[in-house]
């Protein structure tokens, strides 16, 4: 769990999320473009790929090889453990 | 000085020269044999004076390494401009071309990649990087 709320307490983290969840399976250009177009992230490609390493390791990104490319997707299963931890109203209603 | 001529690094000189002519559509300015090569290359119908693209053998191991390492993060070793970026994936879709990227508009850019079957992604982009 450790792994999952130090993956999220980042902002660039959460962008590079934020643009998965616009458009899913993109490449490491891809990524860094957006961050650098649509949110003034300056970061080098080598500290992306890091953040990169961090949300995979946190079960938030999947990094999948398509022949000679690979592409980085989202799963958000692991973020279901922090309503289950924490219920919200929605699912504390569903519950009853 | 002047810029005349930009190259594009094909692991097949006749394969390259039939997808650069035949799915995007430049025309031929030089084909020369030279040894077991060609000295190939190509212009823009829209500006037939214009910089030459040049199609080089990526024999040597250094550029094959270096081409698997960019398509590995879906980078474009150039990119070209078009009025539309849209029409133009719709267009190369429908003619089997592979996109790792469709169109993302970046604000004052739009832009989309594709894989030119000869070892490179390519970049199509519209508009201007200037704010």
């Amino acid at each position: 769990m450790d792994d999952l709320y130090r993956a999220i307490a980042d902002p660039t983290r959460r962008a590079i999320l934020d643009e998965l969840v616009d458009r899913d399976g993109q490449s490491l250009f891809e990524i860094c473009a957006r961050l650098t177009m649509k949110h003034d992230i300056g970061s080098s490609r080598q500290a992306i790929s890091q953040h990169l390493e961090v949300l995979e390791t946190a079960g938030l990104i999947q990094v999948k090889r398509e022949g000679r490319y690979k592409f980085h997707w989202f799963h958000g299963e692991p973020l279901e453990a922090i309503t289950k931890r924490w219920p919200t109203s929605v699912n504390r209603s569903e519950k009853s | 000085m002047r810029i005349n001529l930009s190259s594009v690094a094909v692991d097949d000189q006749e394969k390259g020269f039939r997808f650069y002519t035949e799915v995007l559509g430049f025309q031929k300015k030089h084909d020369i044999p030279m040894g077991k090569h060609r000295w190939i290359t190509l212009v823009s119908a829209e500006d037939p004076d214009g910089t030459e693209l040049c199609l080089e053998p990526d024999e040597h191991p250094a550029v094959q390494q270096f081409k698997s390492a960019l398509i590995e993060d879906g980078i474009p070793f150039t990119s070209f401009a078009v009025q539309d970026v849209a029409a133009e994936h719709k267009r190369l879709e429908s003619l089997g071309v592979r996109f790792t990227q469709p169109p993302v508009d970046y604000g004052t850019v739009t832009a989309a990649v594709f894989d030119d079957t000869c070892g490179n992604l390519i970049q199509i982009a519209q508009g201007t990087m200037e704010p």
